[in-house]
Parts: C-alpha cells; sequence; structure tokens
C-alpha cells in the first residue's frame, strides 16, 4: 500500500504536524511500509466477528454529582508557556 | 418570494443544551456560571498529561428523562466516542461525544404556528462534553482561551429535516426550551448560553423529493435571531438559485446587526473527525428497570399540563399556553386557585396572567421573588367574590400587597376599603347626587345614556370608590328613569 | 547492599540492619556512579529522596514501618510526579514539572517506598530498545554497546545494574517483559485494569498497563501489591479485591498444565533463545509441571494488529501536545497553524510523529473500517485463541523476545523494530498478564522467559516463577562491572 505525497502531507495536515520538505520521501516511504506490513490483516475474514474495544467486558461505572475539584489555577498555569489575566494565549485567530 | 416558481424551505435543528448538573461530565469540576477565568478547570477539564475521564451519572439521568419525555427509544447501552480536532478551546484535542450509539434515539415534538398542529421528528440526542471559550480583544494580537466551560455536559438534540419554516423553527425551538427547562435539567438562559442552537437551511422547488444543498447557521442565541437568520438564509438562497447561481455548502454567522447571515472565515475544509470509541470510557448499560425508576420522576409535561388545564379550569388555549410556559407560574397559578377554593378559575387566570405579571415585569422581578404568594392573592381573590371589594380597589389593595404591607384582609381593615353595600346608605347619596346636578340628569332623561358614567363617577367619587358598582348602576339608572 | 532483593531489604530496615538513609545514600551513590555509562536516569531527586529516607527511619524506629517503607525505588518518566519534571522521554515534556502525582506514585509512597529518581524511556513509550528517547539511549549493563530494550529501558537498565531494587514500568506491546528480558531481570505486566492509569502517561489506553520490575518473582509481588487496586478516578480500573499476591508463592506446581505454543517456535527466533527457554521448560517438568503443546493460531495477526489499533489511540491521545497549556512550544509562532505544526513537529521524535501519522491515517474517512475496526475484529480472535487454551492449560509459556539484546543503531527500519515484539503484544490486545524471568544466557547476553496467565491469575503466574527461581540462579547474576 504506498502512499503519495499528497496523501502525507494531508495527514500531516490533520495531525497538526509539520513535516520538512527534506524529510517527506523518508515518511512517505516509512509510512507506506508499515501499512504494506499491516495488510496482513487481510488474510483473516473476520466480517462475523464483533469488535472488541476493551479486553474486559465491563460497563461504565456513574460516578454522584458532586463538585470534588477546587481552584488550583495558580498551581496549573505555572506550567503555561503563554498567560495573561488568568487565560491561555495563543496566536490571534478569528472565528 | 419568487413570481416564477414556489419554493419550499427545509430546515433541520440541532440544539445544545447545558445540563445543569452541578460538577462537569467528566470530572468533579463546578460548572457555576460566571466564574473568573481557569478558576473551574481542573486537570482533567484542561486535558494535562495522565488524566482520565470519569462519567457524571446525574447527566445520564437527565439524558434519559429527555428521552422518556419525547418519546424516543433510551439505549440500553450507548458508547461515547471521540470525535477529534484542533482548536484552542478544545484542550485535548477531541471532543467526547457520541457517535454510533447515542443515549436517545427517535421521538416527537408537537408544535402549533397559527393554529396549525405538526409533529416535528427528532433523530436523536447524545451527550458530549462543551468545549472553553475564547476571547479576542483585549489581547494585543493574541486570542485568550478561559476553560472554565470545558467539560460542562451538553445534550445535542437534532431535529428532522421536518421544519418548514422561521416561523415553525422558533415555535420547536420555543417547545423544546419550555420542555427543557420543565423537566429541570436546563436552566434554559440563552443569555449565558445555556440553551444553543445551530440550523441546517436548504430550500428545493415545492414539491421536489430532492433536498437541496444545506448551509449550516450558528450564533443563534435567542429565538429572534434564530427567527431572522432563518427567514434571511432562506431568502438569499431563493435569490441565489433564481439568478443561475449555486447554493455551496458551509457554515455561516448571523450578524444581528447588519441582518444577514455571512460565511464563518477559519473553516476551509470539512472536518475528518476521525471517530472512534474512547477507550477511557466503558458502554453505558441502563437497565430497563433504571430506565422506568427515571420515568416515575418526570413532572407533568407542558402539553399534558395545557390540557388539563383548559378541562378543569375552564380555561381558553390561550390562558392555558400562557399559563403553562413556565412551570413555576404554573405552579403558582395552581396555588391561587386553590388558595381561592369557591370562586372562578378564571379569576385567578386573570389576575395571574395580568395584574402579577404585569407588576414582576414592571420591577424586573422574577416570579421566584414575587412579594405577592399565591395564597395572598388567593385571599384577595376571594374577597372580590364574596363582594368584600370592587374589582377596581382590589388593584389597590394587591398594590399594597405588593408593598408588603400585609394580607388581604389586613390591608382591607386597616385601609377601610371595605365595600358599601348597605342599599339605603347608597340609595341617599345616589338621590344627593341627582339632586346636585339636575340639567345633567335631565339631560339623561331625554336620552343622553352616556351621561350615567357621569353620575357613576360622582357617587364613587362621593364613596372614595367605595360603594358596590353594580348596586351604584341599578340605583341610578332606576332613580333617574323612574325618579 | 544493593545486590539483595526488595524483599531481603524491606525486611532488613525493619530489622534496622541498617537504616533507609544509608541504603537510599548507596543507591544515589551508584546512580552517581553509573549513570553517566548507563544514561538510565533522566532525573535523579536526591534531596528529596533523602528526606524521605529520614522520615521513614522515624517510622521504623517508632515501629509504624509498612510493605516498602525506606525501600528505594525509581518510577519510569511517565508517571507524572508531583513537583518533579515529568519528560515522558521528550522534548514535548521536557518543561513540564508535573502538578499532581500518578496513582501508582501515591500508592507506593504510601507504602513507604522512597522514590530516587525517573527514569529514561522511549519517547511517549514507543520503542523496543530505548533508543527514540530525547535524552539519548539507554545502555545494558551487560554491555553497554547494547540497547537494554524498550520502552522502559530506563528502570530495566536500573534494576539490573543494581541501582535500585525496584522500579516501575509500563507495558504497552512488551515495554515491561522486553526489557526485563534483555536486562535479565523480573518484569510483570498485570491484568488490564488491576493497576490505575491515574497520572500515567497514556500511549494506548486500552493495552497501556503499569507494573513493576525487580531481581525476583517475590519482590514483583511485594511491589505489585502495593501498586495494584482500584482507582476510582480511572474509568477502567476494576472494582475487585486485591488478593495476597505472596500467599501462593511457595505452593507446589506439580500438575501445573504448562502451554507451549507451537506458533512461537517458528522462524525468526534465535537458536541460543530457543536452547535457553528448552531448558527452563526441562526445569518446569522436572517440579511436576505438564508441558502441553496448544496452538494460537491467530498470534502472527497480533504485530500488523497492533501497529494499528495502539497508533490509532496515540494519535488521538497525543493530540493534547499542542504547545498551548503546557509543554514544548515552538518559537514565535506566526499564527495558531503555525503554533500547532511546528511546536508538534519540533516536540516530537521522529518515532511519535510516524506512529501519530499512521493512526490519523487509519482512523480517517473511508479507511476507518478496513482498518481500525478490522483490527478490533482481529483483536477479538486473537483473545480468544487465548480463552480457548487456558481451558486446556494454566500458563502458557514461551520465548519473551525472538532475540538476546543487540547493538545501539542497528535496527533503523522501523518494521524490523516492531518485530522485537512478536511474543509479547498478543497479551496486550487480549489484556492478559505476562511477566518475564531470566532463564539463561545465549552469547553472554540475558534470555528472558514468559510466563501468561488468564485473567487475574497473577499469583499463580508469580507462584511459578518463584519455584523455578527457587530451583535456578539465573535472577542473581549481576552484570560484570556492577557487582
Amino acid at each position: 500500500m504506498s502512499l503519495s505525497r499528497d496523501e502525507v502531507e494531508r495527514i500531516a495536515h490533520l495531525a497538526r504536524i509539520r513535516i520538512d520538505e527534506a524529510d517527506i520521501p523518508g515518511y512517505v516511504r516509512n509510512l507506506s511500509d508499515i501499512l504494506d506490513f499491516v495488510a496482513q490483516m487481510n488474510a483473516v475474514d473476520a466480517a462475523n466477528v464483533s469488535p472488541m474495544a476493551h479486553p474486559l467486558d465491563e460497563s461504565q461505572r456513574l460516578r454522584d454529582d458532586v463538585v470534588t475539584e477546587t481552584d488550583q489555577r495558580e498551581a496549573f498555569q505555572a506550567v503555561a508557556p503563554q498567560v495573561e489575566a488568568g487565560l491561555y494565549l495563543v496566536p490571534k485567530f478569528v472565528e | 418570494m419568487s413570481l416564477y416558481m414556489e419554493w419550499e424551505a427545509v430546515i433541520g435543528l440541532e440544539a445544545h443544551v447545558q445540563l445543569m448538573t452541578r460538577s462537569k461530565i467528566f470530572s468533579g469540576a463546578s460548572t457555576a456560571y460566571g466564574a473568573e477565568p481557569n478558576t473551574q478547570a481542573c486537570a482533567i477539564d484542561l486535558g494535562l498529561p495522565g488524566v482520565l475521564p470519569v462519567l457524571n451519572g446525574e447527566a445520564v439521568r437527565m439524558a434519559v428523562k429527555f428521552g422518556l419525555a419525547v418519546g424516543a427509544e433510551v439505549a440500553t447501552r450507548s458508547i461515547f466516542a471521540r470525535k477529534n480536532y484542533f482548536y484552542p478551546d478544545l484542550p485535548k484535542g477531541y471532543q467526547i461525544s457520541q457517535y454510533e450509539q447515542p443515549i436517545v434515539k427517535g421521538g416527537r415534538l408537537e408544535i402549533a404556528v397559527d393554529g396549525r398542529r405538526k409533529t416535528i421528528g427528532i433523530t436523536r440526542a447524545h451527550l458530549e462534553e462543551d468545549a472553553g471559550k475564547s476571547l479576542h480583544e483585549d489581547f494585543h494580537g493574541f486570542s485568550g482561551i478561559d476553560l472554565n466551560r470545558a467539560g460542562t455536559p451538553l445534550l445535542e438534540i437534532v431535529s428532522e429535516p421536518d421544519l418548514r419554516g422561521a416561523a415553525e423553527a422558533v415555535a420547536y425551538m420555543k417547545k423544546l426550551h419550555t420542555l427543557v427547562v420543565y423537566l429541570g435539567i436546563c436552566d434554559g438562559n440563552m443569555q449565558e448560553g445555556s440553551f444553543r442552537c445551530d440550523a441546517n437551511v436548504s430550500v428545493r422547488p415545492k414539491g421536489a423529493a430532492k433536498l437541496g444543498t444545506r448551509t449550516e447557521l450558528k450564533n443563534l442565541n435567542s429565538f429572534r435571531f434564530i427567527e431572522r437568520a432563518i427567514e434571511f438564509e432562506i431568502e438569499r438562497q431563493i435569490e441565489v438559485l433564481e439568478n443561475g447561481g449555486q447554493v455551496f455548502q458551509e457554515t455561516r454567522l448571523y450578524d444581528p446587526d447588519e441582518h444577514e447571515t455571512r460565511p464563518m472565515r477559519g473553516k476551509e475544509e470539512a472536518f475528518d473527525y476521525r471517530y472512534f470509541p474512547d477507550p477511557d470510557l466503558l458502554p453505558v448499560e441502563l437497565e430497563r428497570a433504571v430506565i422506568e425508576d427515571i420515568r416515575a420522576t418526570l413532572p407533568e409535561l407542558p402539553d399534558a399540563k395545557l390540557g388539563r388545564f383548559m378541562r378543569d379550569y375552564g380555561l381558553t388555549v390561550y390562558e392555558a399556553e400562557v399559563l403553562t410556559a413556565d412551570r413555576a407560574l404554573a405552579d403558582y397559578f395552581e396555588a391561587t386557585a386553590k388558595a381561592a377554593a369557591d370562586t372562578e378559575p378564571k379569576l385567578a387566570a386573570n389576575w395571574v396572567m395580568g395584574d402579577l405579571l404585569g407588576a414582576l415585569n414592571r420591577d424586573g422581578l422574577a416570579l421566584a421573588k414575587s412579594p405577592v404568594s399565591p395564597q395572598q392573592l388567593g385571599g384577595l381573590l376571594r374577597r372580590i367574590a364574596d363582594d368584600t371589594i370592587s374589582g377596581k380597589i382590589a388593584k389597590q389593595v394587591f398594590e399594597a400587597m405588593w408593598r408588603s404591607e400585609g394580607d388581604a384582609d389586613a390591608i382591607i381593615a386597616a385601609k377601610g376599603l371595605k365595600q358599601i353595600t348597605d342599599t339605603s346608605a347608597i340609595e341617599k347619596i345616589v338621590d344627593n347626587i341627582i339632586a346636585a346636578n339636575p340639567s345633567q340628569a335631565a339631560q339623561y332623561r331625554a336620552g343622553q345614556d352616556k351621561l350615567l358614567g357621569f353620575f357613576v363617577g360622582q357617587v364613587m367619587r362621593a364613596t372614595q370608590g367605595k360603594a358596590n358598582p353594580g348596586q351604584v348602576n341599578e340605583l341610578l339608572v332606576r332613580k333617574l328613569k323612574g325618579g | 547492599m544493593h545486590q539483595r532483593s526488595l524483599a531481603d531489604l524491606a525486611a532488613a530496615l525493619r530489622r534496622r540492619e541498617f537504616s533507609s538513609e544509608e541504603l537510599t545514600r548507596a543507591c544515589l551513590g551508584r546512580i552517581a556512579r553509573f549513570n553517566p555509562r548507563l544514561n538510565a536516569f533522566v532525573t535523579v531527586t536526591e534531596e528529596r529522596a533523602l528526606g524521605a529516607a529520614r522520615a521513614a527511619d522515624q517510622r521504623i524506629k517508632a515501629g509504624e514501618a509498612r510493605a516498602l517503607e525506606g525501600v528505594p525505588i525509581a518510577h519510569k518518566d511517565i508517571f507524572c510526579t508531583k513537583g518533579i519534571r515529568t519528560s515522558c522521554g521528550s522534548r514535548m515534556l521536557d518543561n513540564f514539572i508535573a502538578p499532581y502525582d500518578a496513582t501508582v506514585v501515591e500508592k507506593l509512597e504510601q507504602a513507604g517506598a522512597i522514590m530516587v529518581g525517573k527514569t529514561n524511556m522511549d519517547e511517549f513509550a514507543m520503542g523496543s530498545s530505548n533508543e527514540t528517547s530525547h535524552y539519548g539511549p539507554v545502555c545494558n549493563p551487560w554491555d553497554i554497546s547494547m540497547v537494554p530494550g524498550g520502552s522502559s529501558g530506563g528502570s530495566a537498565a536500573a534494576v539490573a545494574a543494581r541501582l535500585v531494587p525496584g522500579a516501575t514500568g509500563t507495558d504497552t506491546g512488551g515495554s515491561i517483559r522486553q526489557p526485563a528480558a534483555l536486562c535479565g531481570i523480573s518484569g510483570l505486566k498485570p491484568t488490564y485494569g488491576a493497576v490505575s492509569r491515574y497520572g500515567m502517561i497514556a500511549f494506548a489506553s486500552s493495552l497501556d498497563q503499569a507494573g513493576p520490575f525487580a531481581v525476583s518473582a517475590e519482590d514483583l509481588a511485594v511491589m505489585l501489591q502495593a501498586m495494584s487496586g482500584f482507582d476510582p478516578r480511572d474509568s477502567t480500573s476494576l472494582d475487585r479485591p486485591v488478593p495476597d499476591y505472596r500467599a501462593a508463592l511457595d505452593d507446589a506446581i506439580a500438575g501445573l498444565r504448562i502451554g507451549l505454543p507451537k506458533e512461537y517456535l517458528g522462524e525468526g527466533l534465535d537458536a541460543g533463545v530457543a536452547k535457553a527457554v528448552e531448558e527452563a521448560i526441562k526445569v518446569f517438568e522436572r517440579l511436576g509441571a505438564k508441558p502441553v503443546e496448544i496452538s494460537l493460531p491467530n498470534s502472527r495477526l497480533a504485530v500488523p494488529t497492533y501497529y494499528v489499533v495502539a497508533p490509532a489511540e496515540c494519535s488521538s491521545n497525543l493530540a493534547r501536545y499542542d504547545g498551548v497549556r503546557f509543554g514544548y512550544r515552538c518559537a514565535e509562532p506566526r499564527d495558531l497553524r503555525d503554533l500547532y505544526e511546528r511546536s508538534r513537529g519540533e516536540g516530537f521524535g521522529a518515532e511519535v510523529k510516524r506512529r501519530i501519522l499512521i493512526g490519523t491515517y487509519v482512523l480517517s474517512s473511508g479507511y476507518y473500517d478496513a482498518y481500525y475496526l478490522k483490527a478490533q475484529r482481529l483483536r477479538r480472535l486473537i483473545s480468544a485463541d487465548f480463552a480457548r487454551a487456558f481451558g486446556q492449560v494454566d500458563v502458557i509459556l514461551g520465548p519473551t523476545s525472538p532475540s538476546v539484546a543487540f547493538k545501539l543503531g542497528a535496527k533503523q527500519d522501523p518494521l524490523t523494530m516492531y518485530l522485537c515484539d512478536i511474543y509479547t503484544i498478543a497479551v496486550n490486545l487480549a489484556g492478559l498478564p505476562g511477566m518475564s524471568i531470566p532463564c539463561g544466557f545465549a552469547g553472554g547476553l540475558p534470555v528472558g522467559l514468559q510466563l501468561i496467565g488468564n485473567y487475574f491469575t497473577e499469583p499463580r503466574l508469580l507462584n511459578a516463577a518463584h519455584r523455578y527461581q527457587r530451583e535456578t540462579d539465573w535472577h542473581r547474576r549481576v552484570p560484570p562491572g556492577f557487582e
């Protein structure tokens, strides 16, 4: 399964990862190889098998509707790249 | 509208309803509105490395209540899925939502437009988490992100494209709004963003089977905006098509100042959300017995209450609609009618719809803050019904009650407002007034019936409004005519 | 001191043979001496460890010693440790000081263990050789030109070199078992759900599990006892009582049915490894165990299946690393898109980027069914193979890794690297418990024996391993130069 350059660029954009021009061929090669590899899955027809999302067959536990968290803004924002007036800053984007 | 062809608008609505839980859907942070930025965004809401979601049971119960109230199928097994996209107000880079197996499927809502009743289908309703907010002014070339709202539970309710115009769309939204507030699952505060609406609008030649290209309208945060935006968009699409153009599938924002919709910048490509079941959460399984337990906690729904009010209280459709639009108001009315036992329910209806709502509006008060309780109002109504006071005097008493001067009886006594019903006392005053106004009396006898009002006014003045109006009228007519 | 087992040290501390401070200083001394060679530690928390050691000594004196009181351990740098850098082996989190503790960290602390530092690892746990770390590769103490295995290479090397008696790791496709095998120590991946994932930076949520490294099965039991248990903060954490993992250690294993999958003896398996494993099986036979040939027919699908499921989940789990709220941010981002693309492009290494891209692809529109959904179906087939096998046998035995440690830089092609995990990956897909213990040498390098059990049969696995370790001394061998 050979990926085209365009496809790799499309996926890179979907994943918001910048790949340098020079590195694109390498990624095209590696990703194509990996997809070729996983194509081994086609050896088996599993159409009648139900998908397994979790190892164990349990259902979701429900939490009580209680407020348990206090304001830790200072602690959390201590690791932030850029904050002002309690807000996280990013380059301006138009809505 | 077109001269050449008849067009039909096809509208589907998506409501995002913030559920009134105390804590967030996947974390224990508070959902209270108006806090300082990022003071209610805990580690889970921020999407810090290593955190995990745990589901708020109350959000599930609220979703079930909604499903039952609209006659939908409540799923015994539903799955949370990740909707993956990048946006600064979406901390994890994905929104936890529901995709292939939502908690509510199907359902219907009946609306009335111009006296016509119509059933609107509901496709589905699912649970998801809200995103944060961004502010773009005041930050010198930057945008500021507040994640307090991130993680607030939302119920996304999707209608079938059964709506055919702006009026129907508004009727549906209003009905939905009333319902979720009735159910106690949403506070309905549109200014605060508790109840939001997106519209999918398309047009097609009337009678055509195929749907036209639709646009999505966003930023519709009042009923008025919904109506005007949809109206504008329908007209716009018709004009485009009639001029031989094409409607593009796009997202448009409504600008209330310019009264137009415009394409949204920054949403150039169709998102590929790459939905897949969230591996941090397990399937939500609800037993039938649990669903039935929740059904037992449903309040009387608006439609049922409306029917009952018309039947049991003899109200008109209009009166019943006004009084059942708000559950608290309906409760107030019923408590008043009960307190005013042995009076006509219509009396209570008129006073609640008229005087009470009027006073609340005038003073900018919410019903919960009314200085006059249903018991007090009911007491006042009984005094009208038993002729202790006239309707006109009652309004005075009501104002005094509003100013917290006491109950009806206390005020009537304190101000000596008891109606004069003693016939001989009134008769004496009537005789005096007639005697004092001979020319008007003559004119009346000559045929100027309108002068009765003048005499009534005079008698009322002489009695400080306390004479029983009915008796005054009767005596005046007899005396003036008969002599 | 450093050659003694963890259980032995805990007992010695309680007997006050020496103090925790002495022991901790000794470990810190060895770390200072050997880490430049091995690069096993990213962060050493000397002051904090000594403070905790002194406090431990007080508790021991007061007779309040807990299970691991005063015992120095290391944490894989994937566990959030409050106030301490938690890098996940990545430039993306090089500046991330975790604001909270992972549950595993809390639990070990509550058992009295002393954290001396955070260990090196493959970036975001993606790798089988510990060569993808932002902090440089880790070297195998048995031969420092060789890899220690990955992704928990730092923890494995630290224990193998006797720098600490115990360390934590995580295992998504073999990242505890494979480095344990390559470094000649014992490591265990518990049943999925037995140990909390809260605070453990996520790679592939439905596969990740935390587990212990130590020199013996008994030590693993002691650590696992402290680490296990239900955590309400993790929805995938199972609410069941934690058994006494040490209770059955010395039970006789006569009659134990040992499954030997015929698929494991195929091509790609190193002859030296095969021989050591065969010898190990003979030891089990001498102890009365009964070997049974079994078949796991879908085992060849395990690696391809894994390389769809794991990248898919990781592509979503790593979307939160966007330079907005924490972690690496690129210099002078031009706009929002640039912020995302360069922060992620520069912050992540090549292997992480590859897996995110593959994951994004297999989830994307048009490919979801053929890849992700198909992989989840195969996952069920693979699990069913094990379920069938455990109907016939109690424990499954085989090599942990197809080869011994290899030269740093030897495996440049990602695919060759992926094949290091052919025996371990299926166990994660099924969520079963698995462990690796040393069973000999090939070409002077350690060989690991893998034991796989049915769900929640850790006590039996530990028992089988412990009985083997009573008969053999592979687990007591120390790499030359580290005695």
